[in-house]
């Protein structure tokens, strides 16, 4: 069976599906900035509330997960499949590791009464009210594709393992490395504005 | 990490006009892990320089320090360096639009 295959044009593919989520992103950024613009302040005296412990756990936990994915790329390319698979599984297992930290972090907020349209948030300045809801929508977001990034890597782990995805055809797992990357590329802006503020 | 299975590998001095089968370059060990190395160090800088206070130049040093980790993935890790030109150009128009849109936003906020 003659099976079609452009490479070329699954990167493609993957990029411009890249570029909607950059906008998607990059949209609330934009909404964030003129919020920190007018209400500098209030974004500062909230910032301060967050953890920049786990901020930067977390921060460290990405950055090192997407090294093994690309690591995992590199050790297909040179054919060690055995080896790739060991690292896509470590990739995974920081994204849980990154989800346990922000469960720990949004349930210690949620325990201060901090939650979007609580009693305690709604006493607050409207510019740290502004702070926390774009915190919950962010970080929300981007937790939403961090759970979606290890679904598909798991999905790309369980395809070597069935021979679907090989040294010569690893474009399934490029793409899913290329996705695991937009979502650290995210944090790495998420992490300044949010746990860093001015 | 140069065993004798090496496949498409085209060396550590491979750049963007190296010649190899596009889009199969295995980006080097070594060149992965001082990509990893210089993103902590970027990490350290910038939680570092919160201690001091340069008022607004604070959330310019952010911004400057994550777009250069952010510049680092890219490149590096999602082998944009690798890449031909069109994924290239098109990576760039993004961007740019992406910049149009935060600057002419900026230009209606600030003179508001």
């Amino acid at each position: 069976m003659h099976e079609h295959r452009d490479y070329e044009g699954a990167k493609i593919g993957m990029w411009l599906f890249l570029f909607t989520e950059v906008l998607l992103f990059g949209g609330l950024f934009l909404l964030y900035a003129v919020y920190l613009h007018r209400y500098p302040a209030e974004f500062h005296a909230a910032g301060k509330d967050l953890s920049r412990i786990f901020g930067t756990a977390n921060t460290i936990v990405l950055i090192t997960s997407s090294l093994c994915m690309a690591l995992a790329i590199s050790a297909l390319q040179r054919g060690k499949v055995v080896l790739s698979q060991r690292l896509v599984l470590l990739t995974v297992a920081m994204a849980g590791v990154f989800l346990v930290n922000k469960f720990f972090e949004w349930s210690a907020k949620i325990g201060h009464g901090i939650y979007p349209d609580s009693p305690a948030l709604l006493k607050l300045p409207p510019g740290e009210m502004v702070f926390f809801n774009l915190y919950y929508l962010m970080t929300g977001l981007h937790g939403i594709h961090v759970i979606i990034g290890g679904a598909v890597l798991m999905y790309g782990w369980h395809l070597m393992r069935v021979g679907r995805v090989t040294p010569e055809h690893f474009v399934f797992l490029e793409n899913g490395g290329l996705y695991w990357h937009l979502v650290d590329l995210v944090w790495i802006y998420l992490f300044p504005l949010f746990y860093l503020v001015v | 990490m140069t065993g004798h299975d090496i496949k498409y590998d085209t060396g550590p001095d491979a750049g963007p006009d190296a010649v190899h089968d596009a889009g199969h370059h295995a980006v080097p060990v070594r060149t992965n892990m001082l990509v990893w190395a210089a993103l902590m160090l970027l990490t350290a800088i910038t939680v570092g320089v919160t201690s001091f206070d340069f008022g607004f130049l604070n959330v310019v040093v952010a911004l400057s320090v994550a777009t250069t980790k952010a510049g680092l993935v890219i490149l590096w890790f999602m082998h944009l360096r690798y890449e031909g030109r069109v994924i290239r150009l098109m990576v760039f128009t993004a961007f740019v639009i992406l910049a149009i849109a935060i600057g002419l936003t900026f230009f209606d906020v600030a003179y508001r």
